[in-house]
């Protein structure tokens, strides 16, 4: 497989990403926090002091779609074998594609654990990243590299909650 | 702002797009694994991305380089309560959601340019939890 199709490491995207925060501070001293679009959405803040970062999530969208089309990976995700004995124990069977299609899918709205997982889900992605302020983007990457107190307790938080959602939430779902 | 000065930022997004698509950071599949501690590459990203970023910020902030906008480069200083609980609590509930979804504001507009249809859902509860915090949030403890 070429380089541009497959998947690309994480030393090369890594730093890459890191390279988001400083354009957007030197295009438009920015600060990098897909979050906001939300608040923007809900019209609490202004559409026009927002229009830039509406503008990088049209953007966002469309690199999705870009490599949808032109450089899309043909393999499955290369997780390792350890997570894909522990996912299967789960029921997961079929890896392809992004994101489980067993469980992030239209076809799961009608399960009670596809509505937990996904309007659920996403009603917290929601309401934790306005309570806590920034989302991975805001508080991970850019508070992070910034040096925040703020951003190292809300990055706490993060894996808190991942982690019971992973080991405790998870499995209690899918085993139902 | 003028329509051609959104431009730069719409070509920085869509250099976003590509890179968490091809890192794969937007994959659940990914996110489950990072969680579990059962590869680096998660890590990988999320360290160099700040290490890289972290060194950027200290250039332009010692040189005092002024953005092409003409404003000053300037990240605020977020507030910082004794106990922090919007920091912890409100990041704690984001984590739920991140590990039960596998995605987050951005992956879940790059996956719906990957042609998952169904993130129209999540986006669509992303943004009424945004709308039922802003009703909240003054009877939360911050």
């Amino acid at each position: 497989m070429d380089l541009l199709h497959a998947p690309w490491p994480w030393y090369v995207s890594g730093p890459l990403i890191g390279l988001i925060v400083p354009a957007l501070l030197l295009v438009g001293s920015k600060r990098f926090d897909v979050s906001m679009n939300l608040q923007t959405m809900c019209g609490q803040l202004r559409w026009r002091d927002q229009s830039w970062n509406l503008a990088l999530l049209v953007g966002i969208f469309l690199g999705g779609v870009l490599v949808a089309t032109l450089l899309q990976n043909p393999d499955p995700v290369a997780i390792s074998e350890a997570t894909r004995q522990d996912l299967a124990l789960l029921g997961i069977t079929d890896f392809t594609g992004l994101v489980p299609k067993e469980i992030i899918s239209f076809g799961n709205l009608g399960s009670a654990a596809g509505l937990i997982i996904m309007i659920g889900g996403g009603f917290l992605i929601g309401f934790g990243a306005r309570y806590a302020g920034g989302c991975t983007s805001g508080h991970a990457i850019t508070g992070l590299a910034s040096l925040q107190p703020a951003s190292l307790v809300a990055m706490v938080g993060f894996f808190t909650g991942g982690l019971v959602a992973t080991h405790i939430l998870l499995p209690l779902l899918l085993a139902a | 702002m003028k329509l051609r000065s959104l431009f730069p930022y719409l070509l920085i997004g869509l250099a976003f797009g590509i890179l968490a698509t091809k890192a794969e950071v937007i994959s659940w599949f990914r996110i489950q694994e990072m969680f579990r501690f059962q590869s680096f590459h998660m890590y990988g990203i999320i360290v160099t991305a700040i290490a890289v970023s972290a060194v950027s910020i200290q250039i332009i902030r010692r040189s005092g380089l002024v953005a092409a906008s003409g404003e000053r480069v300037d990240i605020p200083r977020m507030p910082l309560s004794r106990l922090g609980t919007q920091y912890w609590l409100g990041g704690t509930i984001f984590g739920l959601g991140w590990a039960l979804t596998g995605a987050c504001p951005a992956p879940m507009f790059a996956l719906l340019g990957n042609g998952i249809g169904v993130m129209v859902v999540l986006i669509a509860s992303a943004l009424a939890g945004t709308y039922t915090y802003g009703r909240v949030r003054r009877y939360l403890p911050h």
